[in-house]
């Protein structure tokens, strides 16, 4: 009975990795091996950067409650479309324009946050109303029209533009070492730290997984990590954007799993009440939440507009979207208080990997959207339904 | 009971037949009963026995309701009486019980409320379930519309309803919505609503508890009324006068049993006879011992306490309340549902209920103003609340995570949790209170209700309270569990702790608290040192309270 409810919790805490393997293995067979090209390894990381950094602020809404932000998409072209003016038309400064930039973020961010915690208008209702503001007020900043970028360094640093890779400072023909010891570093980073846990949890007398699991577990982690890296090296090394992906979702992991402001989001969403009761305030809890996310969509508008060295009234069309379901099918629950980055980080890649399977074996656009919607509907069924004990109809 | 004096056969004797007579024959057969040879029972609930997680909520429960009379089931909170009358409804579907509902002669086996609303058993319950922006005529009507389901028939709806409102003496028009009258006009609609769906069998739970007296006559007149036209009903009350006014027979229901069936005509329905139905118990051996230490001070003190409900802002919930706890005394608050004693509690912890609160509040001698929460923590206050899944625990988050929630400074630093530190404190209250789970990165979720208890008290006592206030904390947990919480109990007060219990189990608050406060419609209306109560004391002490009120 315990060994059969420890199995299926494994297999359910597992069940989007395995998905993840199973979708990249189809497409692999699909794409007769494309897929896994070193130059569409690379694309899937610099086409989805702006899904990784606006799911996990996403996250943070969600796991308060199953609340999503529908605005983030208008919020990230707008963001763009003010720091494009700003650099192109009236001459200020890079440095300055990101500063604005991340700053526009910010209000919007406290605009709705202050609707949504202090007013109790639903984020629904909140964000919706966000999304029509803002794309409106991006086609009114940029008068319709596209704004090129002109600033080399805006775009270099946001990885966007031709070369939109880190430096390599080997220079060997056809491979970048850089990006290869990189690799191997984070390989050695991720080992170290494990076994440093595990020894103190040993010493303190804590329980510990058991070394087998642990050792399969690290294996499989160097494995892909290692893998990845040799791909990227055999392109053209790693996308800039990589490292602004990597800087969120360490610093939104350890947010989530070890302070306690990531601890409210867990509580208040797991149980709004108690944690009112436990003497935490929740207002401020949902009010963050929101901050963040402006936060967070400023900075995927910068990476946007610099991706593709332009601003146009129709950037960021649907990312909420990406963003909402990237945290979904990574195992977010609809109704708040489960959910973490790794898991929206499998949801990412698998909705990545099945847009650019898909777009690599020519599949129409439409159908792309279909296959799409039903993964993202199958993600949260699976969720509710195991949730209620494996019963698919609901009591009556 | 005994009754052998009277004649077997006798209409009123059926209850107390011996097991081995011919029931049968006598209760369902031949001519017997008043109403054109119909079965002369009603009703028959045989030996119903449901059972929740961990508890046994009925065991063993029989009913008879015989046809036209008003049929009164009486116990303490929690005696089962409000399940017994689910499990009639069908809201605890047939299988999920065991035993017979026996009704019109036929065993039924309802899956569902609408299956025993057909057969004409419809139950009002304490909460009225109506919708407020819908009409009075759309809301007796709900689920049960009139005319065709793609073209409702508003003329008959309303018309319909008139007629149902006269019946029940209500002054309004149908289309009044029901937000805009008053809770004494909203329980009539209940009534109306229950006779659209032809009730034979009309079950009332409660249906006085927020009405004024003369509310509450005219509902009992009108119960009479349909009594007159061969209407049958069960109510449930509190009030022992009203069921003295209005009832035939009395059922008493204590523990999830029937102790006994009082016919009105036969037997002695005195209301102290009643109580000692409800309460009489034995109590050997339920509490752990404690040795009396005094420590000196107060530990908490509450002066001219009042409290308004946080909607309705002209009603009083507490009234005036003052009371205290010593450092190192249990003190109980005794009452039932709705007295307000939750409402007192949780306006105190940080004023997380109510509005316009008013009053004097003292720990360790200093008055406070706490205006949060976090205020009423800081200062060394806890509230255990008695609802642990809908306002104590996260149930989809793990133990530790539980017990830090109310004092995550005590782990953290720069407000980056201190994870070893926070799972060793969740391991020592779970070798302290002794709860039973596999490691503390369990859900609490998963856990039985006792040891969900035990975590709930572990948060609050890693909060390092000096003053707790426990509200039901035995609630829905086993003996043994219940024993281990008052073992924990007595441990904070050995510490020199002031705990306030509040429960509505008095056997539990005799055996535990050291002084009782008896609360009754937001006022204090009793103190008793511990040696001067017992059980029938404190129960005659809340509802002659409420009978005045009636």
């Amino acid at each position: 009975m315990m060994n059969k409810g420890k199995m299926m919790e494994g297999v359910k805490k597992y069940t989007m990795i395995i998905v993840l393997v199973l979708v990249t293995a189809f497409f692999a067979w699909g794409t007769q091996g494309k897929i896994l090209l070193p130059q569409n390894v690379s694309n899937l990381i610099a086409q989805n950067a702006y899904v990784f950094v606006l799911a996990s602020g996403m996250l943070l809404c969600i796991l308060t409650g199953g609340n999503i932000d529908l605005s983030v998409g208008s919020v990230v072209c707008f963001v763009g479309a003010v720091g494009a003016v700003l650099m192109e038309n009236k001459g200020m400064n890079t440095f300055a324009a990101i500063v604005v930039m991340l700053l526009v973020g910010l209000l919007i961010g406290a605009w709705q946050g202050f609707w949504i915690a202090f007013v109790r208008i639903p984020p629904f209702i909140t964000t919706l109303a966000g999304m029509l503001v803002f794309r409106g007020l991006s086609n009114v900043v940029l008068e319709g029209m596209t704004v090129s970028l002109s600033s080399e360094t805006f775009v270099k640093v946001f990885g966007g533009g031709a070369n939109c890779y880190v430096p390599d400072l080997f220079g060997m023909e056809g491979f970048n070492l850089t990006c290869m010891i990189a690799g191997t570093f984070a390989c050695v980073l991720y080992v170290l730290l494990q076994m440093k846990n595990r020894m103190a949890k040993v010493r303190k007398g804590y329980e510990t997984e058991s070394m087998v699991s642990m050792l399969v577990k690290t294996a499989l982690i160097c494995a892909v990590i290692l893998l990845f890296t040799l791909r990227l090296s055999q392109y053209r090394g790693i996308p800039t954007a990589l490292i602004w992906v990597l800087i969120v979702i360490l610093v939104y992991a350890y947010i989530t799993s070890n302070t306690t402001i990531g601890r409210y989001f867990y509580a208040v969403g797991g149980n709004e009440k108690a944690t009112k009761l436990s003497g935490i305030n929740t207002n401020k809890v949902y009010f963050w939440a929101y901050l963040n996310m402006g936060f967070l969509s400023a900075l995927a508008g910068m990476l946007t507009i610099a991706r593709m060295t332009s601003a146009q009234p129709t950037y960021g069309t649907n990312y909420e979207m990406d963003a909402i379901g990237s945290c979904f099918i990574g195992g977010a629950s609809a109704y708040g208080g489960t959910g973490t980055i790794p898991g929206v980080i499998v949801g990412a890649v698998l909705m990545g990997v099945i847009n650019l399977g898909m777009s690599i074996m020519g599949v129409d656009q439409n159908i792309q959207r279909v296959v799409k919607g039903l993964v993202l509907l199958a993600a949260v069924i699976f969720d509710v339904v195991s949730k209620r004990g494996g019963k698919l109809i609901a009591n009556d | 009971m005994n009754n052998a004096g009277l004649p077997h056969g006798s209409p009123f004797d059926i209850w107390n037949m011996p097991e081995n007579h011919k029931r049968q024959e006598l209760e369902y057969g031949f001519g017997i009963g008043r109403d054109l040879g119909l079965a002369k029972i009603l009703l028959e609930m045989k030996n119903i026995t449901k059972e929740f997680p961990g508890v046994k909520a009925l065991d063993n429960v029989n009913l008879k309701v015989e046809r036209g009379e008003i049929h009164a089931l009486v116990g303490e909170n929690g005696a089962g009486k409000s399940t017994l009358m689910n499990v009639l409804s069908g809201i605890y579907p047939y299988g999920t019980y065991k035993g017979d509902i026996v009704y019109d002669g036929g065993v039924c086996k309802f899956a569902k409320i609408k299956d025993s609303e057909e057969k004409g058993i419809v139950i009002i319950h304490q909460e009225l379930a109506l919708v407020p922006y819908m009409t009075i005529g759309e809301n007796m009507f709900l689920g049960n519309e009139r005319g065709r389901k793609f073209a409702l028939n508003w003329n008959e709806t309303y018309g319909r309803a008139d007629e149902l409102l006269k019946t029940v003496g209500l002054q309004e028009s149908s289309r009044t919505l029901i937000k805009d009258i008053g809770v004494g006009k909203q329980q009539l609609v209940e009534i109306a609503k229950a006779l659209a769906k032809n009730a034979r069998l009309l079950i009332l739970d409660e249906p006085t508890a927020s009405l004024n007296e003369a509310d509450s006559k005219a509902l009992l007149d009108l119960l009479l009324k349909f009594k007159e036209q061969g209407m049958t009903s069960i109510i449930i009350s509190h009030k022992l006068n009203e069921i003295a006014y209005v009832a035939d027979k009395i059922t008493v229901i204590r523990d999830g049993s029937t102790i006994e069936t009082m016919d009105k005509k036969t037997d002695d329905i005195s209301e102290d006879r009643i109580i000692k139905g409800m309460v009489g118990r034995d109590l050997t051996n339920r509490f752990p011992k404690r040795d009396k230490k005094t420590f000196g001070g107060i530990g908490m003190e509450v002066k001219d306490w009042t409290v308004y409900h946080p909607l309705y802002s002209e009603r009083k919930v507490v009234d005036g309340v003052n009371m205290k706890v010593k450092k190192g005394e249990v003190v109980g608050i005794a009452g039932l549902m709705g007295a307000g004693r939750t409402e007192l509690a949780m306006s105190i912890f940080g004023k997380s209920y109510g509005t316009n609160i008013s009053g004097k509040l003292f720990l360790n001698g200093e008055e406070v103003h706490l205006n949060s929460v976090r205020d009423a923590i800081d200062k060394k206050l806890a509230y255990v609340t008695e609802d642990r899944k809908g306002n104590g625990l996260i149930l989809s988050n793990p133990i530790k995570i539980n017990t830090t929630l109310a004092n995550m400074d005590a782990v953290s630093r720069h407000t980056i949790i201190d994870k070893d530190k926070e799972y060793e404190v969740a391991e020592d209250y779970r070798q302290k209170l002794r709860t039973k789970c596999p490691t503390v990165e369990q859900n609490v979720g998963n856990l039985s209700g006792g040891n969900q208890q035990k975590v709930l008290l572990a948060k609050w006592m890693f909060a390092d309270p000096d003053v707790l206030i426990l509200d039901e904390p035995t609630r829905g947990i086993d003996v043994g569990a219940k024993y281990e919480i008052y073992c924990i109990i007595n441990q904070l007060v050995a510490e020199g702790k002031s705990v306030v219990m509040i429960s509505s189990e008095l056997p539990e608050v005799l055996g535990m608290c050291d002084r009782i406060y008896i609360m009754n419609e937001g006022r204090m209306v009793g103190e008793l040192p511990v040696e001067e109560a017992s059980q029938e004391i404190i129960m005659a002490h809340i509802l002659k309270v409420s009978n005045k009120g009636a």
